[in-house]
C-alpha cells in the first residue's frame, strides 16, 4: 500500500521573457509507508519544485498527489497547510530554522500547527534524540551548521510525519557531519515509521540508500531533454 | 498559544523599532491624555473658583475684567468703588455679605490687598471650608500686620514676625517701595484658590499707605458679595448695569469665567486637533516600522508557512503585533501624561493660585488607550496584508 502516489503531475513556470516553461512532469511516482527512497537529481532539474509540490507548498497545473487519503493537488489551501503540518516533514538544505526562536521553541512550532498542538515533552524528546538535551534554550546562531540541521531534523519529526521531504540536506555541511546527518535523518525517520523522500546529487548520500532512483527517470521534462 | 510566542518573539527580534515605535506612541498619547485632561479641568475648575462669592461690584468696566482683579488677582482694578457706593450694597436687603478690597501695592510680585477680616471668619470658600491658619493669627484692623497666603509665604520665605516692606503698584519695581514696616502675624493653610498668592493686610492700611491719594482714601477697588438668593442677582444686575452708569456688577461669576473659556474654545480646538494629529504620525511610525521589517521578515512568514502555518494566522501575528505595540505606548503615554500634568499644573498653580485636580478619572484615559490600540492595529493592517501575500516557496531559498 502506498503512502505517496502521484500521477500526471504538471507544473510550470512563465519565464521573466514571457515563454511559459514546464519544470515538472511526472506521470507516475509513488512511495509505499516506511519506504525510504533517494533522488538523484543536479540542481537545476526541478527537484525542488517537486518536493515542494508534494509537500503542497506549490499548486500543481494538473494531476494528483495523493497523501494517504488526502490529494495535495486538488484540496485548498487552508486544507494543504494542514496536511503538511499534520503528516509531512520538511528538512531543507538551508535548515530554515527561525534566527528568533530558541531550539526547543523551533521544534515546537514544527507541531504548533498541525492536530495535536505544540508537546514541550515530545520536543524535548526529540532534540535529546538528536543530541542536543543541552541545547534546548540555545539560539540557532549560537550552534554549528551540523548542530543547526539536527534542530531542523527535529523540527521535521516533532509532528510524527508519515512522510520526510529532505532536499539536499547534507548540501551545506561537511563530510563528517553530513554522513552523521543522514544516519540520523534516517534513524529517526525509521524509528517513527515515517517514508523518506530524498533527493540530492551527492554520490556519498545516494550511496547510503539502498534505492535511489534518478529524477531523470521521473520527471519527463529531464528525459526530453537527454533525449 | 502559538500566535502569542509568534508576536514575542517578532517584538523582541524587532527590539529597536518596537522600543522606539512604542516611545513615541507613548509621547504622543500622554500629550494627548494631557491637553484633554488639562482642558477640561482648567474649564472645570476656572468656572468654579469663585473663593464663596456670587458676584462682584467695581467700577464700570468688562464684568470678566472685575472677576479677573477682584476674584483671580490677576488683572488689573478699573477704578474705585465709592465708599458711599460700598455702604449702599452692603446694606441693601438682597445682600447676605459685602467684603471689600482694596488693591494697587504688590511684594515683590505678589498682590497686596486690603480686607477685612471677616473674610477670613465668614465666608466660605468652597462648601464647608473656610480659610483657616497654618499658624500665627490674624491681621488686627487697624495695625500694620499681614496674613500671607501659603504659596506667597512659601515663595516669599516670609515667616511669622518678618517684617516687609510694600511696593507700590501692581507690578514689582524696587525704586517704588513705601516707607511703611509690615508684620507678618499669620500664613493661611493652602485653599488652592487664587488666594493663596496673596498678600493680606487691613482694607484701611491700603488705603492710606504714603503716596496713595488721600482724597480717595475711603474708597475701595472692589466688593466682594454674596446674595441671599438669585433673583437679587437679576435684579442688581439690572439696577447697576442697565439703569446706572458708573459701577458694574459681575453676576454669575461662573458664567463669566465660562464665558472667557468660549471666547478661547478655538485655542482648545487647535491644541487637540494637533494632539490628534501627533497620536496619528505616532501611529503611523507602526506602519512604518512593520512595513520596512517586512524584508526581513519575509522568510521568517515563508518558514512558518512551510510548517502548516495558515496565512491567517501570520495576518493576525502582524495586527496583533502592531496593537502591542500601541498597548505597550499607551501604557508608557501614562508616565508621559502624568509628568506634563506636574509641569503644566506647577505652572498654572504659579500663575493663579489655583491647583488642577490632575490624577482624577478623566474618560480620555480609556478611550486614548482603547483608540490609539485600535489604531494601531488598522496601521498593521497593510503589513499583514504583505504577510498574507508573501509568497510561500520563493521565499524559501535558494530553489533549485
Amino acid at each position: 500500500m502506498s503512502l505517496l502516489s502521484i500521477s500526471a503531475l504538471r507544473k510550470s513556470f512563465v519565464s521573466p521573457e514571457g515563454a511559459r516553461k514546464t519544470i515538472v512532469d511526472v506521470p507516475q511516482f509513488s512511495l509505499a509507508a516506511g519506504q525510504h527512497l533517494a533522488l538523484r537529481g543536479e540542481s537545476g532539474s526541478g527537484k525542488t519544485t517537486f518536493l515542494h509540490l508534494v509537500a503542497g507548498i506549490l499548486t500543481a497545473d494538473s494531476g494528483s498527489v495523493q497523501i494517504g487519503d488526502s490529494d495535495m493537488a486538488v484540496l485548498s489551501e487552508h486544507a494543504r497547510d494542514r496536511l503538511r503540518a499534520e503528516s509531512v516533514g520538511y528538512i531543507f538544505q538551508t535548515f530554515n530554522l527561525l534566527q528568533g526562536y530558541s531550539c526547543l521553541e523551533n521544534v515546537l512550532l514544527g507541531m504548533a500547527f498541525g492536530a495535536g498542538g505544540a508537546d514541550p515533552g515530545r520536543a524535548t524528546a526529540m532534540l535529546e534524540r538528536v543530541g542536543l538535551a543541552q541545547r534546548l534554550r540555545h539560539y540557532p546562531r549560537q550552534l554549528s551548521t551540523g548542530q543547526q540541521q539536527r534542530v531542523a531534523v527535529a523540527r521535521a519529526l516533532a509532528n510524527h510525519p508519515k512522510l520526510v521531504l529532505a532536499d539536499e540536506p547534507t548540501g551545506n555541511l561537511d563530510r563528517k557531519n553530513a554522513r552523521e546527518a543522514l544516519a540520523l535523518i534516517r534513524e529517526t525517520c525509521r524509528e517513527n515509521g515515517a517514508s523518506l523522500l530524498l533527493v540530492s546529487h551527492d554520490p556519498e548520500v545516494l550511496g547510503a540508500f539502498e534505492e535511489v532512483q534518478d529524477f531523470s527517470e521521473i520527471n519527463r521534462v529531464l528525459k526530453e531533454v537527454a533525449s | 498559544m502559538t500566535l502569542l510566542l509568534i508576536i514575542r518573539r517578532s517584538l523582541r527580534q524587532h527590539a529597536f523599532s518596537t522600543t522606539i515605535t512604542a516611545l513615541a506612541i507613548a509621547l504622543a498619547g500622554g500629550l494627548l491624555m494631557s491637553v484633554w485632561v488639562v482642558k477640561e479641568q482648567a474649564q472645570k475648575t476656572f468656572t468654579q473658583v469663585n473663593t464663596g462669592f456670587d458676584a462682584v461690584l467695581g467700577a464700570r468696566s468688562s464684568k470678566l475684567q472685575l472677576v479677573l482683579n477682584a476674584i483671580f488677582h490677576l488683572e488689573a482694578s478699573p477704578g474705585n468703588v465709592a465708599s458711599a457706593d460700598f455702604e449702599f450694597i452692603k446694606k441693601h436687603p438682597a445682600v447676605k455679605l459685602a467684603i471689600p478690597i482694596a488693591v494697587g501695592d504688590n511684594l515683590r510680585g505678589f498682590r497686596i490687598v486690603g480686607t477685612v477680616p471677616e473674610l477670613f471668619s465668614d465666608v466660605e470658600y468652597a462648601t464647608g471650608r473656610k480659610f483657616s491658619l497654618e499658624g500665627g493669627k490674624l491681621f488686627d484692623p487697624a495695625a500694620r500686620e499681614a496674613v500671607l497666603g501659603s504659596f506667597a509665604a512659601q515663595k516669599l520665605r516670609l515667616k511669622i514676625g518678618d517684617e516687609f516692606h510694600p511696593f507700590h503698584g501692581l507690578a514689582f519695581d524696587e525704586k517704588n517701595q513705601h516707607a511703611e514696616t509690615y508684620v507678618v502675624t499669620g500664613v493661611l493653610a493652602p485653599s488652592n484658590t487664587p488666594a493663596d498668592k496673596v498678600v493680606w493686610i487691613p482694607l484701611h492700611g491700603l488705603q492710606t499707605m504714603t503716596g496713595h491719594d488721600p482724597k480717595v482714601a475711603t474708597d475701595v477697588s472692589a466688593v466682594l458679595i454674596q446674595l441671599r438668593s438669585p433673583a437679587a442677582g437679576f435684579m442688581l444686575d439690572l439696577m447697576y448695569n442697565k439703569q446706572g452708569n458708573r459701577l458694574t456688577f459681575a453676576y454669575p461669576i461662573g458664567a463669566i469665567m465660562a464665558e472667557l473659556f468660549q471666547k478661547i474654545s478655538w485655542f482648545d480646538q487647535v491644541l487637540t486637533l494637533i494632539a490628534y494629529l501627533v497620536a496619528l504620525v505616532s501611529a503611523a511610525g507602526v506602519l512604518a516600522a512593520i512595513y520596512n521589517s517586512m524584508a526581513a521578515r519575509r522568510r521568517d512568514i515563508a518558514i512558518l508557512r512551510a510548517l502548516g502555518a495558515g496565512r491567517l494566522l501570520l495576518f493576525s501575528a502582524i495586527v496583533l503585533e502592531s496593537a502591542v505595540i500601541g498597548a505597550l505606548g499607551m501604557l508608557a503615554a501614562f508616565a508621559v501624561y502624568a509628568g506634563i500634568l506636574t509641569g503644566v499644573s506647577a505652572v498654572i498653580r504659579t500663575q493663579t493660585g489655583v491647583l488642577l485636580e490632575t490624577f482624577i478619572y478623566n474618560p480620555v484615559m480609556w478611550w486614548a488607550p482603547l483608540g490609539m490600540i485600535g489604531l494601531c492595529a488598522l496601521c498593521g493592517l497593510l503589513p499583514a496584508w504583505k504577510a498574507y501575500r508573501t509568497d510561500l516557496a520563493e521565499n524559501l531559498s535558494p530553489l533549485s
